[in-house]
């Protein structure tokens, strides 16, 4: 091995820690919330945790694959509502079998109109999808008329059910966790996202079609940005016009704090579960807790804060480990 | 290998220009199945430019290849690849993120089942297992590349080429960053790789290297093939004396050095920094232009870094125009009256997107700002900017409008130097300031630094060409492995004592 600098142990210590700060906190928080309230430790508080961070935990997913390559996708938001306006405006008679493939196809257009405007026209990423995220919306409320959106009761009955002992919003959530872990890490399409984010320049030159793995990962945050809606809509039967509003900051929060960097190429979906988990368990404990209302935001933004702080100080001392040297200093 | 063998791999009159600048003049050369060709040549003499012809990554503006007799054009790294050309960049080209089977398979994986995604990845461990052992590279295969060591990544590298069946590979500088360990097996695999009847091209300044390695060495200067020969018929000396050549056509402004050099402006002991600088000692003195000359990778733009504050220093001390700095950052070293125009303007030098006068005055906003309110004088900035933009020569035609982007890479470089020209620094540093300028605005870039230099500041110049180095300097420090290991006063300048000095490395690796 060649001789590194004599700060890298110390780094290499920092680095474990910053690596494993998403856990450490989640373990001060259960254990803080527990002692606070006497329902926070309970197997039916978890159920209701995993419940509610479903639909923040698939879109989150969508969101980790865009930001393997080093891109961001602001729009997901008015995707979900588009979603639910369409929904619940044209295709309240048809089947949910058949409607809801339908708004999912919906949900994949609109990310493949990011995924065009990024790949072909070449607008930055975060440009073409604050765009998106104003024009979708703006859309979706001019047909809606502003006013709220109800659905069919089988949609409510769905959102309640269970099959095996399972609540439907977790079995989407294992679903779609599944289906994404093993695209990652066990076909070549996965692995080739990871190359693009570490390095586009070097992906292409290996041979690798950058621009369709592009254009793929913001279909894949279309796709699961319609999942996500549809499993929120079904839990409240309705969708009032801030459907999906802001929901990007909670989405890229669960996403960065499970470990997937912003800067591309580090990170995976199992991560994103725990960090969807982690923020819905937070609010979970804020209510258990009986905490002001008003407190919400202040903590969830210091939780964001901490995720984006952890990221980039590990992505500095990264570089700072990675950096070429010239002399080779013989031990 | 038969070395009466027919060549299979031809190239004939290459040439390729940059901006009107030709760069390499009908280069030619030819590989026969197992034979080891060195290049050598100094920074810029045209060896990079060739092989990145071969390789697929700059197109040729004339000339002819071939492969086994066929006509061989390459519009893309990968298409080189294909026919059987790997490129073993000095930066390499791996993932650092994925492991090592997975940097060896990225372009295409073996399948599970044929139709279906999946990876197969007992294959691919065994197939990574199979190359790795081709090259002695004793790792798992699920090793993350970032664990390996720069030796161990160059052979996954090999290991790579291999895998695609590769029939030549080029090795650019390939052991400036390995242990002498690494080097020997490197060598050892090369050995292996030519029985194996693959052809090896080798680009090193390591010149004992080349020696070692190679059949035949060819010999560039100014990108004109000036020397081609077998091992037996080619020496070291030989090698620098075709390198340096006598070709002196360039132009300088006659320099007159100050009959009694002011005092020290930069005073430099003891500075190390492990893995990139060790024991630097040096003195600028008030109205001198001190030449830093070095191959590439000898650590002149890490110095700069580090004298300017941008980059940190482990031991020594540094003074800045009689004071020491105890802790350097680009703001003190400004303070202190020093100026860095940075290897890269694009990067580093300038705003792209901001006119002409914006850029000139950034660095000396807070001297323009000191009434009670710090609102910018606009007025006095305006004419300051206008003085020295004059100064320097820029020529545009609105300073307020024209965008720096616009702007030719020589009026950029006078853009720079008019920023900090407005701060009036004491100390110069420039580190390869005529890099990508033509001719004409390299003269001129000569007369502002021989005007610098009159008006009493030190002048740090960095340079990759020795010609200009002699040709504006006072006294050459040559650097090589990150040291100064030599000094060369104006009249005792000798281009071939310098390239040796710059050379002492691999002079000393061959010994």
């Amino acid at each position: 091995m060649s001789a590194r600098d004599p700060g890298s142990r110390g780094r290499h210590t920092t680095l474990f820690l910053l690596r494993n700060a998403p856990v450490l906190l989640f373990i001060v928080l259960l254990a803080a919330f527990g002692m606070m309230s006497g329902r926070f430790l309970t197997v039916t508080n978890f159920v209701n945790i995993f419940i509610q961070a479903a639909h923040i935990g698939i879109i989150a997913i969508g969101m980790t694959f865009v930001l393997l390559i080093g891109g961001i996708d602001l729009s997901i938001g008015a995707n979900m509502y588009i979603v639910a306006a369409v929904l619940g405006l044209y295709l309240k008679d048809l089947p949910l079998v058949v409607s809801f493939p339908l708004v999912t196809l919906i949900g994949l257009a609109f990310g493949a109109v990011n995924a065009w405007f990024i790949t072909r026209l070449r607008v930055a990423a975060f440009i073409t999808t604050l765009s998106t995220l104003f024009v979708g919306r703006g859309i979706a409320l001019y047909f809606s008329g502003n006013k709220m959106v109800g659905f069919s009761p089988e949609v409510l009955s769905l959102g309640r059910a269970s099959y095996l002992g399972v609540p439907s919003a977790i079995w989407a959530f294992a679903i779609v966790f599944i289906v994404a872990f093993v695209t990652l890490s066990q076909t070549t399409f996965g692995r080739q996202i990871y190359a693009v984010g570490a390095d586009a320049d070097a992906a292409g030159k290996a041979g690798i079609n950058v621009r369709r793995i592009v254009f793929s990962v913001y279909c894949i945050a279309g796709v699961c940005a319609a999942i996500g809606g549809l499993v929120s809509l079904s839990q409240v039967a309705v969708a009032s016009s801030t459907f999906g509003f802001q929901k990007e900051f909670p989405v890229i929060a669960a996403t960065v704090l499970g470990g997937t960097s912003l800067f591309g190429g580090r990170g995976g979906v199992l991560g994103t579960v725990f960090g969807a988990v982690l923020i819905q368990t937070v609010e979970n404990g804020l209510v258990m807790t009986d905490a002001d209302p008003y407190l919400y935001p202040l903590v969830i933004s210091v939780i964001i804060f901490i995720a984006v702080f952890v990221d980039s100080t590990r992505t500095s001392i990264l570089e700072r480990l990675e950096r070429r040297q010239i002399r080779v200093e013989r031990a | 290998m038969d070395v009466n063998a027919a060549p299979f791999f031809t190239a004939q009159g290459l040439c390729k220009s940059f901006f009107g600048v030709q760069v390499l003049h009908d280069m030619a050369f030819s590989l026969r199945p197992g034979q080891v060709l060195g290049l050598v040549g100094e920074n810029g003499s045209g060896k990079s430019t060739t092989m990145n012809i071969v390789g697929g990554v700059l197109p040729m503006d004339a000339g002819r290849m071939t492969i086994d007799g066929a006509e061989y054009r390459p519009r893309s790294p990968g298409e080189a690849e294909a026919r059987g050309i790997a490129f073993i960049h000095q930066e390499l080209n791996l993932f650092r993120n994925l492991s090592v089977a997975e940097n060896l398979f990225i372009a295409g994986f073996p399948k599970l089942i044929k139709g279906l995604p999946f990876i197969d990845r007992a294959k691919v461990r065994a197939r990574t297992q199979e190359l790795l052992a081709a090259v002695d590279l004793d790792v798992a295969p699920n090793t993350p590349v970032s664990r390996l060591s720069q030796g161990e990544r160059q052979l996954v590298e090999i290991a790579k080429a291999l895998g695609a069946n590769a029939r030549i590979m080029i090795f650019d500088e390939p052991t400036t960053s390995l242990t002498t360990r690494e080097t020997d097996r490197l060598f050892d695999i090369i050995g292996r790789l030519q029985r194996q009847g693959i052809a090896i091209i080798y680009i090193s300044h390591i010149l004992g290297d080349v020696m070692r390695l190679c059949d035949d060495i060819v010999v560039l200067r100014d990108g004109h093939l000036v020397g081609s020969a077998a091992k037996a018929d080619m020496t070291i000396e030989k090698m620098i004396t075709l390198m340096v050549g006598r070709t002196i056509d360039q132009m300088f402004p006659p320099r007159d050095p100050p009959v009694t050099l002011g005092g020290p402006v930069l005073e430099v002991r003891g500075l190390s920094q492990r893995g990139m600088v060790k024991d630097i000692n040096l003195s600028l003195r008030a109205g001198e232009v001190l030449g830093i000359s070095g191959l590439m990778g000898a650590g002149r733009s890490e110095l700069a870094r580090i004298l300017f504050g941008m980059d940190p220093f482990e031991s020594g001390e540094v003074s800045i125009g009689g004071t020491k700095v105890a802790a350097l950052s680009p703001a003190a070293c400004m303070d202190h009256g020093m100026a860095f125009l940075t290897e890269d303007r694009r990067a580093e030098g300038l705003m792209m997107e901001a006119s002409i006068a914006d850029n000139v005055a950034l660095a000396s906003l807070p001297k323009f700002g000191t009434t009670w309110a710090r609102f910018i004088e606009r007025t006095r900035l305006g004419d300051e900017v206008t003085r020295v933009s004059k100064a320097v020569q820029i020529n545009a035609r609105d300073l307020q409008r024209t965008l720096v982007k616009n702007l030719s890479g020589g009026n950029q470089q006078k853009a720079v130097i008019g920023k900090w020209l407005l701060h009036h620094p004491r100390v110069f540093i420039l580190d390869e300031p005529t890099r990508g300028i033509d001719v004409g605005a390299k003269y001129e870039v000569y007369k502002i630094v021989n005007q610098l230099a009159a008006g009493g500041a030190g002048v740090l110049f960095i340079s990759s060409e020795i010609e200009e180095l002699t040709g504006m300097c006072d006294r050459i420090l040559v650097m090589a492995h990150g040291e100064i290991r030599a000094e060369f006063p104006r009249t005792d300048f000798d281009r071939e004592a310098i390239l040796r000095a710059a050379m002492w490395h691999g002079l000393k690796e061959s010994a």
